[in-house]
């Protein structure tokens, strides 16, 4: 929060406003450029909120037939859709803990230690973060499959630890995208470490063990938490890696969603949609006034 | 490094296991998330080229021939959808810069008390799913949802008149979708140009135009390339918009990967096309990083 704080008070240029019409022109026209392009991006998360209310008739919430508040009274009433709900919320979370501890640890290493082929780990880093979904999707699901049909991958794995396909493997992916974006995070919270405070502590008789835990964690915390929170929304939303790893009788939020548009759009659907969005601004709001609050 | 080898010597002299430990902590911290990674992302790559030049079928298992077959089938059965995840890839990369350009120097040199919330608003559509999202152009789209249904009602458009399911509802989603991606990297990019160089620039006669053309968007670079990459990458590799919004002439490279490994089972031709897809990506990343003279920046 301090960092936004002191680029507030920097003085915006341009802001007075122009005598000569066509720089009024281009003084207002950025502002409503702008604004025409924020209504862009928030128009499909109206028409979602809005269809949560929607009397649809038939199979499909396409076309406004009046309000009713049916879909928020049964937001769960819908074949699948509670277990869904539930395997993504276990996925997201275990994924999270274990990307998050295992990218924290790489990422300490990577900025606080010198050590033989940094370039090659900080490439390791950033591959999966340039791959697209799907190839990650696809390449884990050939491996999956080798593991047992193939040598010498079937001797290796034991039988039915990775195929079939379930809970496991889809932990296995969301773990293995998540990891690289938390040590983005954290290494972005580290790099502006001051180090002098561990030495401090050290020269009054801390060993490592209690500065890392009493210094240097509590002043890091910060940046894990949101590498959290950020591989938890990758991993609850995400759809193309999940698709191609669940295999046919494990559904996520997103899989439930995407089989079942084919067929029906039930309102529910939406009511899910405008909980967690409003879910999420909430938490933001509430964060935002906590942490102005101590300020 | 500074505490490793700095405070090593004082608290550990000589040798011993306590040194050792010290010496390995680096390796011992890197192992468990690196070998996570070498086992489900490289091993998983290197498994899917050797599909990639394997035949057989899904039932009678796969035979590593280091046939080209999959590569010929990818090239001769597919030409449109790698030409649509080309194009449609490209258009939606250059309209988000275009639209999110200025909406990220608005936020940047403009924002004032109004920066916080407008950022806000740009990585509001992540608080939703990405399939909701896309299921809402769906229905705004629609021959007779909020856009076109009125448009019809007035007769201002022919009654047979569709957006959905045509190639520009498709590359519509694709820049919805990815244009937060866009515009973060560029207002980072934007955000950090210290103003008194735009002053600068203008003290000593510059246009507005020129100022803005010879300072502040080379200064910017960096997140025009970050953003080119965070939006291309995806925007190429996505088949979600394609399936949803277009129609069977408008399949993306995605779309034939995703159906060939769970509908059909020939895993040699998807693992081809996947390959195809990265190598492709590689190989524009890495001329687009040369043009913009920014290689140093992806290191």
């Amino acid at each position: 929060m301090t960092a936004t704080t002191t680029t507030l008070e920097r003085p915006a240029i341009a802001t007075r406003a122009p005598r000569r019409p066509g720089r009024a022109i281009a003084h207002y026209a950025l502002p409503a450029f702008t604004f025409v392009a924020v209504c862009y991006l928030l128009l499909p998360i109206a028409v979602m909120i809005v269809f949560s209310f929607n009397d649809y008739q038939g199979k499909f919430n396409f076309a406004w037939h009046g309000f009713t508040l049916n879909g928020w009274l049964h937001p769960f009433d819908w074949q699948g859709l509670p277990q869904a709900i539930r395997t993504s919320l276990f996925i997201a979370v275990v994924s999270t803990i274990a990307a998050t501890i295992l990218g924290t640890l790489i990422g300490l290493a990577l900025t606080r230690y010198q050590f033989r082929g940094r370039g090659a780990i900080n490439g390791l880093i950033f591959l999966p973060m340039a791959t697209p979904e799907i190839v990650m999707g696809a390449s884990l699901l050939t491996l999956f499959v080798a593991s047992a049909t193939q040598p010498p991958f079937n001797s290796i794995v034991p039988r039915g630890w990775l195929y079939p396909l379930g809970v496991q493997t889809i932990l296995i992916a969301h773990i293995m995208f998540n990891i690289s974006y938390v040590v983005v995070t954290v290494k972005a919270r580290l790099a502006g470490f001051d180090r002098r405070l561990e030495e401090a502590a050290m020269d009054l008789g801390a060993n490592e063990w209690s500065t890392f835990w009493r210094v240097t964690f509590p002043l890091i915390l910060p940046g894990i938490v949101a590498a959290a929170l950020l591989a938890f929304s990758l991993s609850i939303d995400d759809f193309i890696i999940t698709n191609l790893v669940s295999g046919a009788t494990t559904n996520t939020f997103p899989i439930w969603v995407y089989g079942i548009q084919k067929n029906a759009l039930p309102v529910q659907i939406n009511v899910i949609g405008s909980i967690v969005f409003l879910g999420a601004v909430a938490f933001v709001a509430i964060s935002n006034i906590i942490s102005a609050r101590r300020r | 490094m500074a505490v490793a080898a700095g405070a090593a010597p004082r608290r550990a002299p000589g040798g011993g296991w306590r040194h050792r430990l010290r010496r390995a902590t680096p390796y011992l911290l890197l192992a468990p998330g690196i070998l996570w990674l070498l086992i489900f992302f490289i091993v998983p790559s290197i498994q899917m080229f050797l599909t990639s030049v394997s035949t057989g079928s899904i039932d009678n298992g796969f035979k590593l021939t280091f046939s080209s077959k999959a590569y010929e089938t990818a090239f001769t059965k597919f030409p449109r959808q790698l030409t649509n995840s080309l194009v449609y890839g490209g258009i939606a990369t250059v309209l988000t810069f275009l639209i999110g350009f200025p909406v990220a120097y608005t936020i940047a040199f403009r924002g004032g008390r109004y920066k916080n919330i407008l950022l806000f608003l740009v990585i509001a559509p992540f608080f939703t799913s990405f399939l909701i999202r896309t299921i809402s152009w769906k229905i705004l789209l629609n021959d007779t949802g909020p856009v076109l249904g009125p448009l019809k009602d007035l007769h201002l458009v022919a009654p047979d008149f569709g957006l959905l399911f045509t190639p520009l509802a498709v590359v519509a989603g694709i820049t919805y979708n990815f244009l937060p991606f866009m515009i973060l990297p560029l207002y980072v990019a934007l955000e950090k140009i210290d103003p008194r160089l735009i002053e600068a620039a203008n003290d000593l006669y510059a246009s507005h135009w020129g100022a803005f053309r010879r300072v502040t968007f080379p200064l910017a670079l960096p997140g025009v390339f970050a953003g080119s990459i965070l939006t291309f990458i995806p925007a190429l590799g996505d088949w979600v918009n394609a399936e949803l919004l277009g129609n069977t002439q408008t399949k993306m490279i995605g779309n034939v990967i995703q159906d060939r490994f769970i509908s059909q089972g020939d895993y040699p031709t998807a693992a081809a096309l996947s390959f195809i897809l990265m190598a492709g990506i590689l190989v524009t990343v890495s001329l687009y990083g040369r043009f913009l003279g920014t290689e140093q920046l992806t290191g």
